[in-house]
């Protein structure tokens, strides 16, 4: 093969790449213009930030019994919310694979997966909250949507690229639908089941914290009272409960991943 | 003596075992604990009913004078939160990632960071700078900004270690500076996970700024905050279809430029 001589064009500058630049600089202008940011707002807000932060620590535990009712309440939810949600999911994901279902069950169950994706789960919680009253019930139900939305669409992918080969086989020898999807689907995509699952769990028991904002249950109601109240040395505390709840999760879901997968290695974020 | 094949040694059984019984341990726990008050629930389908019955018809007339402008709000902090997010994320992932950053400390240092920015929820931040700069955009695009750090730094932390050494070794053999290795030798290497990237924070965050309202940081989520105080539904069903509708669009646009171009 032959190799080009580099010439001193092939390092210079391209200008498509400097009318991007000015592009990108003219629309942060423009946007930092129309959402009214200045500089003296900035500078201002640095100097509430200073004394925010003073307020803040050392962080301090006013009302223990609320603070420890709303982490379990805020775990219930999460635990509830995945188990619901994964039953409900599968099936709708297993409806919605292409190569397995046809058009007149993909195209449903592909629509309500994008429905259920579409709203951020403090939203889906406000309906909920109109619907089944305050509390945690509205928080397992908004959550349990939200994971049908995002398990429902990574099983129907993951079973949209399996070996067909498999599935042809345990057809062949004459099983009927249900051994078909228990022998020739499910093996298949256990491994990537148990990746999203944990991912699910960790990323319900993060919202299961903020469902409560909008009265759907959890601490989230405990910080927001206390946001609300000035009360910044308790917000401080309940802040590095959550975080060490959610650290705790973290763990938690590589522990069950290195059980079940070699590697313990997932895809999503 | 005979010998059945096992698919799983004793100890990979025992462990599969523990992680089923704590599961259901959990479950039970939760679904005993939790706090249900049933009379909600007898008449949900009532209220399921009524809430639809006041969001129909859908308040379109309301679109040009309360939604539009929070809705263009909106899709700016997004947008102007992503940016800032990548332009601060691209420096600490270069320190954590381990082939760029020889150094174990920094590299540490810089993960933490990432960590504790993906551990607070976007929410929560919008709470933490509502308080510091007041309720408005700026809140939520810096909300989005630090939320967003953590995810795009890792991702291209991680992108930038699975990349080949040999380019950057050849550039440094060739005594090119540390902004030519970087621009050179790693940068084609990570161009398209880097883009891969931005689009799916960008699309992540077009549905998190729609929330962000809530508490107070701007976009479309003060007025559907408005509308929900004032119990009026049918203008909530509009900023909801308006959501639903940028939302649909945004994650089309982000799939069509991953398809096309990337």
């Amino acid at each position: 093969m032959k190799v080009a001589a580099p010439s001193a064009r092939d390092f210079r500058r391209n200008p498509l790449t400097a009318a991007a630049w000015l592009a990108l600089a003219a629309y942060v202008a423009y946007a930092c213009s129309r959402l009214d940011f200045t500089w003296a707002r900035f500078v201002s807000g640095l100097d509430n930030g200073a004394r925010f932060i003073a307020r803040m620590l050392p962080p301090h535990i006013e009302q223990p019994d609320a603070l420890l009712t709303g982490l379990a309440e805020s775990l219930e939810i999460a635990v509830l919310a995945s188990c619901l949600g994964i039953l409900v999911s599968l099936p709708i994901g297993l409806a919605a694979a292409r190569n397995l279902m046809p058009a007149w069950a993909s195209w449903p169950a592909r629509a309500l997966i994008a429905l259920c994706r579409s709203f951020h789960p403090v939203i889906v919680a406000i309906l909920f909250v109109k619907a089944v009253g305050f509390g945690a019930l509205a928080g397992i139900l908004s959550l349990a949507v939200g994971s049908i939305g995002f398990i429902g669409k990574l099983f129907a992918e993951a079973i949209e690229e399996i070996s067909l080969k498999q599935v042809e086989a345990v057809r062949a020898t004459g099983a009927p639908f249900m051994s078909l999807v228990s022998y020739g689907v499910l093996p298949q995509v256990f491994s990537r089941f148990i990746g999203f699952a944990t991912y699910q769990l960790d990323s319900n028991l993060r919202n299961s914290t903020m469902v409560g904002i909008v009265g759907a249950g959890g601490i989230g109601g405990t910080l927001f009272a206390a946001f609300q109240r000035f009360d910044y040395d308790f917000v401080c505390a309940i802040l590095l409960c959550i975080i060490g709840m959610i650290m705790a999760g973290e763990v938690l879901a590589a522990w069950v991943r290195g059980v079940f997968l070699e590697h313990g290695k997932v895809e999503e974020e | 003596m005979s010998r059945a094949w096992r698919r799983f040694g004793p100890a990979q059984r025992a462990a599969r075992w523990s992680v089923y019984v704590f599961i259901v341990a959990a479950i039970v726990a939760s679904a005993r604990a939790v706090e249900i008050v049933p009379e909600f629930l007898y008449d949900a389908p009532e209220q399921m009913q009524d809430l639809l019955r006041r969001m129909w018809p859908i308040a379109f007339h309301h679109y040009p004078a309360g939604v539009h402008d929070a809705l263009v709000d909106t899709l700016h902090i997004a947008s102007l939160g992503t940016i800032l997010a990548v332009a601060m994320a691209v420096p600490v992932a270069l320190l954590a990632a381990r082939n760029v950053t020889p150094s174990r400390p920094v590299n540490y240092l810089a993960r933490l960071l990432l960590v504790s920015s993906r551990s607070v929820n976007s929410l929560v931040w919008a709470l933490l700078f509502v308080a510091v700069f007041g309720p408005g955009a700026l809140a939520g695009t810096l909300a989005i900004a630090f939320r967003s750090i953590g995810f795009v730094g890792k991702l291209i932390g991680e992108a930038l270690e699975e990349g080949n050494a040999g380019p950057v070794e050849a550039l440094t053999a060739a005594g090119a500076p540390w902004l030519s290795v970087l621009a050179k030798g790693y940068w084609p290497q990570v161009e398209p996970s880097f883009w891969a990237v931005v689009l799916f924070r960008w699309d992540i965050n077009v549905r998190e700024s729609a929330v962000l309202g809530l508490v107070g940081a701007g976009g479309i989520g003060m007025a559907l905050d408005t509308a929900l105080n004032l119990f009026q539904w049918d203008r909530v069903a509009m900023v909801l279809f308006a959501i639903f509708c940028v939302v649909v669009v945004a994650e089309v646009l982000v799939t069509q430029i991953r398809k096309r171009v990337i």
